[in-house]
């Protein structure tokens, strides 16, 4: 327990449009590194009924595995033209996307790595404090089976993190739907 | 989960019925990926626009009680959170957000967007010019009515240090009757989303200052790896 204490969080309400700046669910520019993906699904709750005012946020390592923050120390990988940070409101449908690139594998202690993911926060009104997910890739199977954050997670829930790849006109498009609550709820972490 | 902080179903609250998780959180291994976190590169690319009296576009200044708002950006050590972005917003002094969604009868004010951004400078220090937020109605029960408060976003050093909160003003009779702000478990906690007003801050002839204090998690400088969850490293 650390010495002070926190400020307690409340709901991001339904009048948060003023956070989402034009341009903030495309991670990508011209000169960005890495294989471009899109990212999209649908945010739902415990009547299956879609989120349309909800908040997504993501946050990711660039294609080499590097997060463009200074307690990631390996500076001959970043890449100037990727950020990592991503958010997006859902739409009457609850729909949301995001136009980034593959991350590559961050490592994990002092020898291993963790499958390719994004880091996810939700946040909506009736969520008193946003929910943390990830959002894994269903084509990289073998690094999955290895993640260490997968690996503490009751296998038959795994698979609420593990995005789904089609193809659509050309592109590469990676589904993950959220469920706040009920059948196939999404796994969300203590942190 | 932090015992001063929501649950997530407070049925009192009623949109928490359908969007509480209810399975419990599951706890990870905290990685490079949550002590790192976008705010360095988010704040550092960021351009304040800290009075929200004179940012709404129409070049005039927003009609109501114009305040001050200040404070510090902490972590949980009691180091200073330097450079960080807040983001805020809220209703305009009658109450009224400028979104499609928000039907109250009150008037929209031309001159008043209710969205603004500030940068903490090297002590952690904030400052917005804004007006005092009005009280709304909501749905969520009969007569139910928000006490006046601002919406705080930061995302700070780490990606668990993420906060979303809302900055509530003294002596308002409407917080005991809402259970957004009762869904805070504990007096001491609620107590932490109540500005104090602050006759320091207070300028003459000119807008009465307030002091709301923030303590975020801080960026745990080395990430906790190892095969298993810890269950110390959690609070
Ligand atoms: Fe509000």
């Amino acid at each position: 327990m650390k010495g002070r204490d926190l400020t307690p969080p409340q709901t991001v309400g339904p009048f948060f449009h003023g956070l989402l700046r034009e341009g903030l669910n495309m991670l990508v520019a011209p000169k960005t590194l890495g294989d471009r993906i899109r990212i999209e699904g649908h945010v739902y709750d415990g009547n299956r009924t879609p989120v349309s005012d909800a908040m997504i946020e993501i946050w990711q390592a660039n294609a080499r595995g590097h997060y463009s923050h200074p307690a990631d120390q390996r500076v001959a990988s970043l890449d100037p033209a990727f950020a990592g940070f991503g958010r997006t409101g859902t739409d009457e449908a609850g729909h949301y996307w995001f136009e980034t690139i593959r991350p590559g594998r961050v490592p994990f202690g002092k020898s291993g790595d963790q499958a390719p993911h994004l880091n996810v926060a939700v946040s909506a009104r009736g969520l008193l404090h946003h929910l943390f997910t990830r959002l894994y890739f269903d084509d990289e199977a073998a690094a999955n089976a290895r993640d260490p954050v997968l690996r503490g997670i009751p296998e038959d829930r795994r698979s609420t993190m593990v995005a789904k790849k089609i193809i659509a006109d050309g592109k590469t498009v990676y589904r993950l739907d959220i469920v706040l609550q009920g059948q196939d709820e999404t796994v969300f972490f203590d942190l | 989960m932090n015992k001063d902080f929501p649950p997530y179903l407070h049925e009192a609250y009623r949109a928490t019925v359908l969007r509480a998780p209810r399975r419990p959180l599951i706890q990870v291994p905290k990685t490079l990926s949550e002590v790192t976190g976008p705010g360095p590169t988010v704040s550092a690319a960021a351009s304040p626009d800290t009075d929200l009296t004179r940012n709404g576009g129409a070049g005039g200044e927003a009609v109501g009680e114009r305040i001050i708002v200040t404070g510090r950006v902490i972590d949980d050590d009691g180091n200073p959170v330097p450079d960080t972005l807040l983001e805020i917003w809220q209703a305009n002094a009658a109450g009224r957000y400028r979104h499609r969604r928000d039907q109250h009868h009150a008037p929209l004010d031309p001159n008043f967007l209710g969205f603004g951004t500030c940068l903490t400078d090297e002590n952690g220090l904030y400052r917005f010019t804004t007006v005092r937020p009005g009280a709304y109605p909501w749905e969520n029960h009969p007569n139910a009515w928000r006490p006046a408060h601002i919406h705080f976003s930061l995302l700070g050093p780490a990606w668990t240090s993420r906060l979303v909160t809302q900055m509530y003003f003294p002596g308002d009779p409407l917080q005991e009757l809402d259970p957004i702000f009762n869904s805070v478990p504990t007096d001491a906690a609620r107590e932490r989303l109540i500005a104090r007003y602050a006759h320091d801050v207070t300028q003459p002839a000119w807008a009465l200052g307030f002091r709301f204090d923030i303590v975020l998690r801080g960026s745990e400088a080395t990430p906790f790896e190892s095969a298993e969850p810890s269950r110390a490293a959690k609070r």
